[in-house]
């Protein structure tokens, strides 16, 4: 059993550090949409400063995990907790409060395609903040340079390249300075160089702001070079968890025939016959 | 009050309750959210602009055209039975009472309700929606609450624009083109206008400007399945709004001018 293995050796691992600090905890939570259950008893855990990334096939419902932990989506049944507060508990407002902590990047950026690039990035402090439009736009410069952008701020989102688009919806993400930042696929439909460079600004992300993240992929690549756990999202739950190099050696056949990329072996393709 | 009466209407419209039941929920959350500050003004304005001003064009040429055929057939209709003094009544009542608030609608639903269907709706499909609550703003509060009430807004004002319009258009006919009286075309006019057909002219509008509004809104905000989705969001609203518009139209005018 590699999950087992994988928890005992978690759990040593906290011992060590002494103080457990969970910063998102997904609780046995299910989801279904139009009685077809896409979560199926989710349980994850993720420390502070922790970077996770959530594996699991197309449509295995990754993005939906991922809205739930910030709580575009609620569960049908079952728990998340955010810095230990149970989102089914707080109101309106009270969520608003603890999104302001979060981050997202979205698979296409999800960028307001009516607003300037330096008004995407300076939305959050535009809407929370008192700073004055200038103060705004120097803000919203520097995040863009941090991710490498230079003389974009006054063009529209539809004149940027794809891997434009995620560099700004990453300015965006982290332009309130976020305790945790969300990653739908950030690598998906990028060349590779783009993805890899993708890849070094999320790790980069990490060691300057010091954030805990959460990003879902089916990019193993990707996966290895900027996860401290790997966690696999098969069949509604999480069924395996590892450091990568654990995953890359494991025995389970699920996990195994998902990281080589395999279409014979024990998972079932939906709608797809064999 | 207006619950009820949007529930009633839309209920007759064709799509079933599980549409009407959401698009309470949505007038329940834009109404909450109308009076929590700070209000947005800078994004009312612009959606006034994009539904009044931009609308003006068109509403104009209708209007002015709407008003000279009303009183081409009335005076020709009326001009049988000796009763042609009569046109300019004819066409100041039509259009207060009726053809301004109706007409207005109408196009305004076909220009900015389908606009806003297909934007809300791009932005659903697209996850901005989704975005935005990530950043911690209330897509209901950002989106909805401004066109829901620059459509309340400004279709009065468009109507009161209509009825003007189209009297002129009226007067144009029937004097210059038909050699009516001046005098006679302009005292029927006053003669016959109360200021409650105005002013029942344009609660008409009011409520089609939130009715419209609304039911666009719901169809862009609820749209499932990318460009496709957005087609039809974008169809539904104008046709579920146009009829929304041509029900209610009558059981207010029942309700108003008893
Ligand atoms: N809002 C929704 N309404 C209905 N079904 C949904 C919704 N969101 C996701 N689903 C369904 O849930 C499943 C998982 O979707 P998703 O999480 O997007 O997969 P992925 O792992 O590729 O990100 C899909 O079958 C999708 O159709
Ligand atoms: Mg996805």
């Amino acid at each position: 059993m590699v999950s087992l293995n994988m928890f005992f050796h978690l759990t040593c691992q906290s011992w060590q550090f002494e103080i457990v600090n969970e910063m998102i905890e997904l609780i046995d939570v299910h989801k279904a949409f139009a009685g077809k259950a896409v979560l199926r008893g989710v349980n994850l855990k993720v420390e502070k400063g922790e970077s996770v990334v959530v594996i699991g096939g197309s449509g295995s419902g990754k993005s939906v995990l991922l809205k739930h932990i910030i709580g575009l989506l609620k569960p049908d049944q079952g728990t998340v907790m955010v810095s230990s507060i149970d989102l089914s508990e707080v109101d309106e407002d009270g969520l608003n409060e603890i999104r302001k902590k979060f981050g997202m990047l979205f698979q296409s950026a999800a960028l307001f395609d009516s607003m300037t690039v330096w008004e995407n990035v300076g939305f959050g402090l535009k809407r929370h903040t008192l700073l004055t439009e200038e103060e705004i736009k120097d803000t919203a410069i520097q995040k863009l340079r941090l991710v490498g952008l230079v003389n974009v701020a006054d063009l529209m989102p539809s004149e940027l390249s794809g891997g434009m688009r995620k560099r700004v919806g990453l300015a965006r993400a982290i332009a309130m300075e976020p305790e945790i930042l969300l990653y739908d696929e950030p690598t998906t439909g990028l060349d590779p160089i783009m993805a890899d460079a993708i890849n070094e600004l999320i790790i980069k992300m990490r060691e300057t702001l010091n954030v805990t993240s959460v990003a879902i992929t089916h990019d193993m690549k990707s996966a290895y070079k900027i996860a401290d756990t790997i966690a696999m999202l098969y069949n509604g739950e999480i069924v395996a968890k590892g450091t990568p190099e654990e995953i890359r050696n494991t025995s389970d056949p699920v996990v195994r025939q998902f990281i080589e990329g395999r279409a014979e072996g024990p998972i079932v393709l939906e709608g797809v016959e064999r | 009050m207006l619950l009820k009466l949007i529930e009633r209407f839309g209920a007759a419209v064709e799509r079933p309750v599980e549409g009407v039941g959401r698009c309470l929920i949505l007038l329940s959350a834009t109404i909450k959210w109308i009076f929590r500050p700070p209000a947005d003004i800078r994004n009312i304005f612009k959606q006034m602009l994009e539904i009044g001003v931009n609308s003006l064009p068109v509403v104009l040429i209708t209007a002015v055209f709407t008003g000279m055929v009303l009183a081409l057939q009335s005076y020709t209709g009326f001009k049988r039975f000796g009763a042609e003094g009569l046109v300019g009544s004819v066409v100041a009542l039509s259009m207060t009472r009726e053809l301004g608030p109706v007409l207005s609608a109408l196009i305004v639903t076909g220009r900015a309700g389908a606009s806003m269907a297909a934007e809300l709706g791009t932005m659903r499909v697209t996850e901005q929606i989704d975005a935005l609550e990530t950043l911690a703003t209330n897509p209901v509060k950002y989106l909805v609450v401004p066109r829901f009430l620059s459509g309340t807004i400004m279709l009065p004002a468009l109507a009161v624009v209509t009825d003007i319009v189209g009297i002129i258009g009226g007067y144009f006919v029937t004097v210059m083109l038909l050699g009516a009286s001046s005098k006679a075309y302009l005292r029927a006019t006053w003669d016959y206008l109360n200021v409650d057909d105005i002013y029942s002219g344009l609660i008409k509008a009011c409520f089609f400007g939130a009715s419209f509004a609304l039911i666009s809104c719901y169809k862009g905000f609820y749209t499932k399945g990318g460009a496709e989705g957005v087609g039809r969001a974008t169809t539904g609203a104008v046709v579920v709004s146009s009829m929304t518009i041509l029900i209610s139209d009558y059981f207010l005018s029942a309700w108003l001018f008893k």
